[in-house]
Parts: structure tokens; sequence; C-alpha cells
């Protein structure tokens, strides 16, 4: 992974003796509490319903067991002993007090961390696909490009105040892991004719109140200009995005009021005048970052010997068996398995793990996969390299610690942002939902007969849950006072993008177990062999499952 | 709206301010204008009248945030000083203008931020290519002059003379 040099280090230790004063100053009331907000949001510090959060960056998701282990410290130090991963990839504390947040970046800086742009309306963490750099499906590891883009974002002066919030994604693959149309700007990388590192620049996608899928405005742009050519776009956006309403606020309001067209061309005469200035990208900057990101050291492996002695692992142990199914993925390298530690547990707030999990986890990391780890926007962890001889005791260990339920992209695994349990924004509950769905829906077998279905749910029309492209959406909505949800079908976050339709009159949430079970009868009555639910929706569209569910 | 008595900040000093600003709804005679006094007029105001204040050495303008710097392209050289409106301090459009005048038009004049103008954001206003900043009054002045240095590095190339950091290692 990326190693900080002094250069790096030097800026995250200027930022924490920045804050620490800013925290001061608010404290000593010399700054109002107006004039803090950007500055304790640009640190990832929220106010919430009952105490700060916290967020911590994770660029790209990628990080080391030794920020794991201090992260550890930190919820036990100065939280209550847990931490949440969340659909962006990041960590939230979520009762950390705001006098010791200068403490708590101290210790994150120690370790190479920081909580810079995590929040506020400026760029934000640019993300990836999860199973980057070992991905059988890879055009080339996009993570480089990440951190160039991570560098270029991070304290970038003239973009710090935006109209809006800014998310960047970047996709290298054939299946998009990465939701790229559902960002603000999605890079995909692509290689041109002359087998050159290129990108397809796709503008204007986002969720929230009103979801949009991003249009293509720059094909086969070449790969030096890609930071010049992403900061016309954000000029144009900073100077003509709307700022008299937060919820026109977003670029995808900007792309759709011009057209696509008219803004790229807009883009393109700001970016002739900066196309070719300091910031873009030589060869040498661009290798010294690859070099951070050569693939792990790996040991030759007969791999079908490995096949062999995990096949008879399999006879031994069912549960071995389906883990093996369903939580692990191929692996570009002989010999090796991609892992995914499931942290839905039922009974826990989706996303949560311990500090006595964390350090757990850490000694499976090291021990089993690099030292390395990752979170993923379905709010679980990678170990990306791990032998397919230590799988079964990587198994045993994971079931020891309650990450190893073998649901990864069923409906048990559920996307959920925080709700109202914590969120001062929401309108409704959210863990409370997917811990219903999850106990009504426990039956493994039943679980796999329905395939793989992704449920989204979020308590407001932030949309932190995705709910728009769950293939099942629920959102919290607020109706007179009381707390109901709304629920969706057909929304895809993969390569063939799409928004999820409104089923109806919205629910209370004693109603959604039963509703789910009617909408996934819908499904089994309808589906021809083999259909995963996504395709008979799309072959049926809403009609019968939206009659079926209010029928009398 | 506009608060003259401000405090003023220009090129990394505390510093006398010699310039009156013009509000929008303000009338004025520009014929009674003596050479001794400096006023920046709203932009519209300076737009109206450019045949007489261009080129003067003592009559600058100021941008508001939801006005332009493009229409400066090819006059902004003969204007002393432009000044860049911060209604309220979160609304970043004034970044992108200094910007454009400097790097887009080689704007070597003086570019002051006005309004709702925040120590803690003068280290980006820096990077942006201001140069001046009218500060509250009540705004400790060597907390603002601190602000201008938080940060020693940059990641990326602005309107200063940094270098981004991928160029040094
Ligand atoms: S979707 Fe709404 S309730 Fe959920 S975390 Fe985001 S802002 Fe909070």
């Amino acid at each position: 992974m990326y190693q900080y040099d002094h250069y790096d280090r030097q800026v995250i230790k200027e930022r924490v003796d920045q804050y620490r004063n800013q925290t001061q100053r608010f404290l000593a009331g010399e700054i109002s509490e107006a004039e803090f907000l950007p500055l304790r949001l640009q640190n990832g510090l929220y106010v919430q319903r009952l105490a700060p959060m916290l967020r911590v960056a994770v660029p790209y998701g990628l990080y080391n067991t030794a920020q794991m282990r201090k992260l550890a410290a930190i919820t036990r130090d100065y939280d209550k002993g847990y931490i949440h991963v969340s659909t962006r990839q990041n960590f939230q504390l979520n009762w950390p007090r705001l006098e010791d947040v200068p403490d708590i970046l101290d210790e994150l800086a120690s370790v190479d961390m920081h909580a810079v742009q995590t929040s506020g309306n400026c760029i934000r963490n640019t993300t990836t696909d999860q199973y980057a750099g070992v991905a059988v499906d890879e055009i080339e590891d996009p993570r480089p490009w990440c951190e160039l883009i991570r560098q270029w974002s991070t304290f970038h002066p003239e973009f710090a105040l935006l109209p809006r919030k800014f998310k960047i994604a970047v996709c290298a693959t054939e299946e998009d892991r990465a939701a790229f149309k559902f960002h603000d700007i999605g890079v995909e990388l692509i290689h041109n004719d002359a087998g050159e590192t290129a990108f397809n620049i796709h503008v204007g996608g986002g969720l929230g109140r009103t979801p949009v899928i991003s249009q293509l405005i720059k094909p086969n742009l070449a790969w030096p200009h890609l930071i010049t050519y992403l900061e016309a776009v954000l000029r144009v956006y900073n100077q003509l995005g709307r700022r008299d309403n937060k919820y026109k606020a977003r670029i995808k309001i900007l792309v759709k009021a011009m057209g696509a067209e008219a803004f790229a061309a807009r883009v393109d005469q700001e970016w002739q005048f900066i196309k070719d200035n300091d910031n873009t990208l030589n060869i040498e900057a661009v290798d010294r970052v690859k070099a951070f990101f050569i693939p792990h050291d790996y040991q030759s492996v007969d791999d079908q010997v490995s096949n062999e002695r995990l096949q008879s692992q399999r006879l031994e142990s069912t549960a071995f068996n389906r883990w093996l199914d369903k939580n692990v993925q191929p692996h570009k390298q002989p010999g090796y398995a991609i892992v995914n530690l499931a942290l839905k547990p039922t009974g826990i707030a989706p996303g949560d793990i311990s500090d006595y999990q964390m350090e757990a986890i850490a000694d499976l990391a090291d021990r089993f996969s690099g030292g390395l780890l990752r979170n993923t926007h379905h709010q679980n962890i990678v170990l990306a390299d791990v032998k397919k001889d230590d799988l079964f005791e990587l198994w045993q260990c994971c079931e020891s610690l309650a990450i190893a339920t073998p649901n990864l992209g069923y409906l048990s695994d559920p996307i959920c942002c925080p709700g109202g349990d914590y969120c001062a924004l929401a309108n409704a509950k959210s863990i409370p939902i997917a811990e219903a769905v999850q106990r009504q829906f426990d039956d493994l077998d039943y679980l796999y007969d329905l395939g793989p279905i992704d449920l989204n749910i979020s308590g407001c029309m932030n949309a932190c849950g995705h709910h728009h492209v769950g293939h099942i959406g629920i959102l919290g909505v607020d109706k007179k006072g009381k707390e109901f949800y709304q629920i969706s079908l057909g929304g895809n976050m993969s390569r063939e993008a799409s928004i999820g339709k409104i089923l109806g009159p919205s629910f209370s949430s004693e109603e959604i177990p039963e509703v789910i079970q009617k909408i996934l009868d819908v499904y089994v009555n309808k589906r021809t062999d083999e259909e995963p639910f996504i395709d008979t929706y799309r072959r049926l569209g809403i009609a019968p499952f939206k009659e079926y569910v209010y029928a009398g | 709206m506009l608060d003259n008595a401000a405090l003023l900040i220009k090129d990394q000093q505390l510093s006398d301010n010699h310039w009156q600003l013009i509000d929008k709804e303000q009338v004025i005679d520009l014929s009674s204008v003596a050479d001794s006094d400096h006023i920046i007029l709203p932009f519209a105001h300076w737009q109206e009248n450019q045949p007489m204040v261009l080129g003067k050495a003592n009559i600058g303008l100021w941008l508001d945030s939801d006005e332009s710097a493009e229409p400066l392209a090819s006059v902004c050289h003969d204007v002393p000083l432009i000044a860049i409106n911060f209604p309220v301090f979160s609304d970043g459009r004034g970044y992108s203008y200094a910007r454009t005048l400097r790097d887009h038009f080689a704007y070597r004049g003086e570019i002051r931020a006005i309004g709702d103008v925040l120590p803690d954001q003068m280290y980006f206003y820096q990077r942006c290519g201001f140069n001046s900043f009218l500060l509250r009054s009540d705004v400790n002045p060597e907390t603002a002059i601190n602000c201008l240095n938080d940060f020693s590095l940059s990641y990326q190339a602005g309107s200063d003379q940094r270098t981004p950091i991928f160029h040094q290692r």
C-alpha cells in the first residue's frame, strides 16, 4: 500500500496542529458555531443526535494492521470500544468528545491516518473496487490513480467550499464494484488502442434526493491529464453549481440543467487554460506511486493440489463449504483467494465491530494476508491475499469471531446507514429494520435459493445506505412525526446501473418483514430457472409486486 | 453590509487601508472623485463607466459572488485592485474567480478578499491568488497572519509559487 514519506507526514502534522488551534479558539469563544462548522466537518466531525461522530478516512478502503490496532486502541481510550465501517469504505467513531478530537487526530497521525475531508462540502475520499489489484477482471490496478487523486484533492485551496460534497470513484474492472455511475465523477480506467492507460470521465451521477446515473463527458482522456481535467470539472462546478438550495446543489443538477454536452464544452474551455500546467502528471510521479502497489509477495503454489485439498475440506464441513462458496472470491494469482469477513451478524448494527474483533482481525491479516485490510462499501472487510491452503484455518478463526456468516451478497447482508439510532438527520431508524429482516430471513437454504439480493437501507433521503440502488431499497420517511418506510425495487449498482422504483405507499416498521416476504413470494412464483431477482424484476416490471403487496 | 472600518492584511502584514468600498446602492458622482481618493466600485457600476474609470490608479472594482471574472479578461490589467466579495464565507465561488484572474488572465494587481472573510480560510485564499484581506475588526490580526501559513507544503499547484509535492519528490 502507499507509504507516507516526510512530505505526507508533514502535511498531516500541520493539519493536527491547525485543528488543535481551531478547537481551542472555538472553545474559547473566538470562533462561532457557524464558523466552526465547516472547520470541524472538513475534519470529519459531525455533531450527532447523542454525541459527536468522527469519520476517519481510509483512502480507497485500504489500510494496514498497525492502523487497525491503533483504531482499536482509540475506540477503547476515547470511545465505547467499537467502530463502524461506513458505506464509503471509511471508519466512524460514534462517541468521541469534541475536546478530545485533536488528541485522537494526533494518535491517528502516528499511524499515518487522518480525518481530512471526510465530511463537508469538499472533495471526499476517493473510492474504488474492494478487490483492486487482485481481481480477475481488472484492466489495471486503479489504486495508484486513486492515490494521485487523493493527493491532488487534499487541501485543495479552491475546492474547500463547494456548493455541496463531491465524491469521485475509480473503476478498472469489467464488473463495476465501485458504483462509479453513482458518483459526482466516475473515472473509468481503460486501455486505449495503443494499449496505454486512459480514462473515460463520467460526470453527474449520485444518489440522495434525486438519484441520477452519470453521463460520459470525456472519453479516452490520456493519463497525464487526469488531474488537470478533474480540476477543470471542479472549477466549472464551483462557479456554476447552485448554492441557493442544498438539495439542488450537487453537480448532477448542474449537468442536467446545462445538458451534458454544454457542460462538457464548458469544461473543455476551462481545461484548455490549464491543460499542461504544473498539475500535469508525468511518468516519474505515476511510477513512484505505482511502486507502492506492487503485488503481494506470492509463493508459487500448485493450484490444483490446493483445490483438491479444499475439495476434501468441503466434504468435512458443510459450514466451511458454504463459507467458501459465498464469502470467498477468485484471485488472479493461482493458489490464492480473496476472503470477505462478514460484519452483519444478526443483532449487531451492520458494519459495527468491537475493539476485540478489530485486534483479532488485525492478527488474522498479519497471519494470512500480508498485513493488509480493506473496507468494502458493503460494510464488510476483505483479506485480499489469502493462500488457499490457509482458508480452512482462517475460516475456523472467523467462526470463533462471529465474522463468518456465509451470506455475502444475500438478503441478510444488507447495506445499512446508522439511521435514527445515531444520525441527527434521520427520519427513521434503519438498524432495527435490518435486524428485523435478518431475523425473519435466517434460513440460509432459503436465502441461497433466492440468490443474490442487495438490500439497501437508508434512514433518510441523504441515502447513505444507497437505497436507490438496492435490488430492494428501504427508505425511512417521516409521516406526521411517525417513522415509516418506503420500499423501492429494481435498483442496481453494477454496470447495468439502474435506480429503483417506488413500490407505493409506505409501511410501518412492523410491516416490513411481511412486505419483503410478499415481494420474495412474487419473485419465487414468477422466476424462470436460475433467474436472479433483478432479472425477474426487469422482465416483469413493478406491477405484479405492487399488486400482490397491496392486495387486501 | 461592507465594513470599511475593518482590518486589512496585505502581503502578509497588517496594513493601512486607503481604499474605500462603494456599496451597490451607493450613488457616486465619478467626476467628483479626487486623485487622492481610492475607491472600489461595484462591478456593474464600474462596467457602466468603463471608458472613464479604466486605467485609473485610484479606481478599483469588486465582484460579487454571483458575478464572473470572465468579462475582465482583456481589461483587468488596467485595474489596480480587484476585490472579490464573500457574502457568506461558505460561498466558495470567489476562490475560482481569483484563480481565473491570476492563472488565465495573468492579472498582477491586488486581489482583495472582502465580506465574510475568516482567518481560517486565509491559507486557501492566498493559494488562489488573493494578496489582501479585509477582515472583521474584531479579528485578532496575529491569528489571521498565522493562518496564512497553516501549511508549509502543498500537494497541488495553485496560483502561488508553490510546486506540487509530487514534483519535489
Ligand atoms: S441516510 Fe440519513 S439517516 Fe442515514 S446516515 Fe445518512 S443522513 Fe443519517
